[in-house]
């Protein structure tokens, strides 16, 4: 039988509002991600999702409700402990091509570690593990400027899993890859999720992406979009009652 | 597809008798409904009537006598023929999904309407889940993961139609109220 923290979902969302300004981004979202779920979140564009990933992940606050991580009401919580626990516990993964150009694939990988005051030595044997697990380990020494960019999308998700997330946010993954690149990187990514029992957030408007997830959250509008089933012989017509 | 050109491509690496055919073919096509001995044999005969097949033996093991047939070099000029006759593209004109659309506007809303396709994606999201799974997995052989991603990029072109229509579905009801 699980344990009472095994069924605590990862993260939860309640009556989540957001604006830019006047603009309503997000009229009241509430949701739940369980602990190593893979949950593709989908939508039009402009229908919230993005923003949606950025009060999940706690780079934003959000104008009322709440937004919790296990015990943790990071809505609540000041930029400084939000910061660490994204550099913690969180990974977070942008349209590819953001590796910093100057420096080489394990380098790039290291960076977060590096900047979470780990020593060097440690720091790159860990991103050559990770490098080798997205299987690009033979890259190590090469900069993004050689690399493809089904090869710089793998590296991109190796820094982004460095440091052992227990969530990934991951917005349009796949960026503008090729069909087969976009593939390679997404089977991968999946795969070593798995493996580590990490929970995923794909925020994408590419339903080939959003198939890799367990399950979907589809936004509209800033609201959750729900579709029930709806009998014709319950919905009214112009002439009145169709049943 | 002509399953006569199918059976000329298999006899192109060597002769076959129809048995090994019939195999072959279902091993290389699984997407494909299996082939039956009766359909083989017959379009076997269509072949050497047509002058691109020839039988060159008979087997007999443990069993009926079964003849081993070879392409001709008049069968291979009609294989390359085939092969390389560029296939009309498939327009899908009468598009189910968009009569289902346009009734359902006829007879409620736009917010019923706009239900159904809601509804419909889920469904097409869920199979192309189910194919997408299927793929990741490394032991699952070449030609099938080349059925899957033929069943996925036409669920896509699919889903890809249904976000449209939703983002026109109010027009098209406005267009249908007048």
């Amino acid at each position: 039988m699980k344990s009472t923290e095994d069924e605590q979902p990862a993260l939860t969302a309640r009556s989540v509002v957001m604006s830019y300004g006047h603009t309503p981004a997000l009229k009241g979202i509430s949701l739940a991600i369980g602990k190593g779920e893979i949950v593709a979140v989908t939508g039009p564009s402009g229908s919230g999702k993005s923003s949606l990933l950025l009060c999940l992940a706690g780079v934003v606050t959000p104008d009322a409700g709440e937004v919790t991580f296990g015990d943790r009401r990071i809505s609540a919580e000041g930029e400084g402990q939000r910061s660490r626990l994204r550099r913690t516990e969180f990974g977070v993964l942008f349209q590819f091509g953001q590796l910093v150009p100057e420096l080489t694939a394990i380098e790039n990988v290291a960076l977060p570690l590096l900047l979470g005051g780990r020593r060097r030595s440690e720091a790159m044997t860990a991103a050559l593990t990770w490098l080798d697990r997205f299987e690009v380990g033979g890259l190590a020494s090469t900069r993004p400027s050689s690399m493809s960019g089904g090869q710089a999308g793998r590296v991109a998700v190796a820094r982004a899993m460095v440091a052992e997330p227990k969530v990934l946010f991951a917005d349009e993954p796949t960026g503008a890859l090729d069909t087969l690149a976009g593939e390679q990187v997404m089977a991968q990514l999946i795969r070593v999720t798995r493996e580590s029992g990490t929970t995923v957030l794909l925020v994408t408007h590419d339903a080939r992406v959003s198939a890799y997830g367990d399950r979907e959250i589809r936004i509209r509008d800033g609201q959750l979009d729900h579709h029930p089933a709806r009998h014709l012989a319950s919905v009214s017509g112009p002439d009145g009652d169709l049943g | 597809m002509s399953t006569g050109h199918v059976l000329l491509g298999l006899l192109s690496r060597g002769q076959q008798h129809g048995y090994d055919l019939k195999r072959a073919h279902d091993d290389r096509f699984p997407a494909a409904k299996p082939m039956a001995y009766g359909q083989v044999y017959a379009s076997l005969e269509r072949l050497h009537r047509q002058g691109f097949v020839e039988p060159v033996a008979v087997q007999r093991v443990d069993g009926p006598d079964r003849t081993v047939y070879a392409i001709t070099a008049t069968g291979r000029a009609e294989l390359t023929d085939w092969i390389e006759t560029v296939e009309t593209p498939f327009v899908h004109v009468a598009n189910p999904l968009a009569t289902k659309v346009t009734v359902a506007l006829l007879v409620t809303d736009t917010a019923y309407a706009t239900t159904c396709l809601e509804r419909q994606r889920a469904s097409h999201l869920d199979a192309m889940r189910r194919y997408t799974r299927a793929k990741t997995d490394p032991s699952l052989p070449i030609h099938e993961v080349l059925a899957a991603d033929y069943a996925i990029a036409h669920l896509d072109a699919d889903l890809q139609w249904m976000e449209s229509a939703l983002q026109r579905v109010a027009a098209l009801g406005e267009a249908i109220a007048t």
